[in-house]
């Protein structure tokens, strides 16, 4: 390991894995295995911002930094469920990495893309790297034709408005640099998956350099939660919002 | 220079260019006046189109469904045996 610094004489960097959890027991450890299984040779902690869940994650938490370290799983939690957005910046007050990765923790985001983040990132230099779902390598499981063409239709108009640059808005799995995040976290004020279209919009205004991943997305919780009229106006609000204050 | 401003500009330019079509008379102005009309059926044609095409290209992934669950057995397994209890789904 010593000798490949040597000869490739690339610095080592050092990858901080924000995942948010509320009631994700099962998860957040298969997560964990998967972390570790894919990111064998990566100097990388992974912080976890559990939002007091009932369901024993914490405890699970626990039992995963005796195996792994604490150095390697840090375990932030907060008394109740307060929001993505905060989560994320409570997590980044305890990251000691050069650069944030954010994912979700219900395994619809596969550690076995983090390589080719952390490659893309290291080949263009970029300051943010986003997996996006929409493309040939990409894809998406589990979702229905009526879900499918919201998702089209609602990526359709966020295009035509915002120019944004990147092929998927609401995707949360993204590598960051450490200072780009905390720099575009401090300027976003939306809640939920507009807050996650506001990071990469802003980030994009800014005139970071943003690159894209293709990930594969398995939804295995969409059969329980359904999108309904109200979040498709909270959808176009957010929508204006970015349009007129980005 | 904000994103609405970029595109107000836009439509800004679109509109001179229209009166200004309308003051030189080089089409009809009759066909002229509908022309702000054709735009947006268009633009919505368009944009009808577009997800049209992204629903049928719409790229799915069902063999990663399989391969994640490999994956969770392979984890539970390794779980069981570093006695982490787990539980279940």
């Amino acid at each position: 390991m010593a000798d490949e610094k040597e000869n490739i004489g690339e610095k080592k960097y050092k990858y901080s894995i924000i995942i948010p959890t509320f009631n994700e027991r099962l998860n957040i450890a298969i997560i964990v295995y998967l972390i570790f299984k894919h990111l064998r040779d990566v100097d990388f902690e992974i912080i976890v911002v559990d939002d007091g869940s009932p369901d024993g994650t914490q405890d699970i938490v626990k039992q995963l930094q005796q195996l792994y370290g604490e150095d390697r799983i840090l375990l932030r939690a907060r008394a109740k469920k307060l929001g993505l957005g905060t989560a994320y910046i409570h997590g980044l007050k305890y990251a000691t990495g050069d650069f944030v990765v954010i994912m979700d923790a219900d395994l619809s985001h596969h550690p076995k893309y983090l390589p080719s983040f952390i490659k893309k990132q290291l080949e263009t230099n970029a300051s943010i790297v986003t997996g996006t779902r929409y493309v040939k390598d990409g894809g998406v499981h589990g979702w229905n034709l009526m879900r499918k063409l919201t998702s089209r239709g609602a990526n359709v108009l966020a295009q035509t408005l915002l120019w944004p640059g990147v092929s998927d808005l609401t995707g949360s799995f993204r590598l960051y640099k450490k200072c780009v995040l905390e720099d575009v976290i401090s300027s976003c004020v939306s809640k939920g998956y507009v807050f996650q279209m506001e990071m990469i919009v802003r980030a994009s205004r800014k005139g970071y350099q943003i690159e894209e991943v293709p990930i594969t997305f398995v939804d295995r919780v969409f059969g329980t939660s359904k999108l309904g009229g109200s979040e498709i106006v909270e959808y176009l609000k957010g929508l204006v919002y970015l349009l007129l204050t980005t | 220079m904000k994103h609405i401003v970029k595109i107000l500009s836009l439509l800004a330019a679109i509109s001179a260019f229209w009166i200004g079509l309308l003051q030189a008379a080089i089409i009809p102005r009759s066909h002229t006046w509908l022309l702000p009309i054709y735009f947006v059926v268009s633009l919505g044609c368009y944009g009808l189109l577009m997800v049209g095409v992204g629903l049928m290209q719409f790229p799915t992934c069902p063999q990663e469904a399989v391969l994640l669950q490999k994956d969770i057995t392979e984890a539970k397994e390794f779980f069981k045996h570093k006695g982490v209890d787990v539980g279940s789904d």
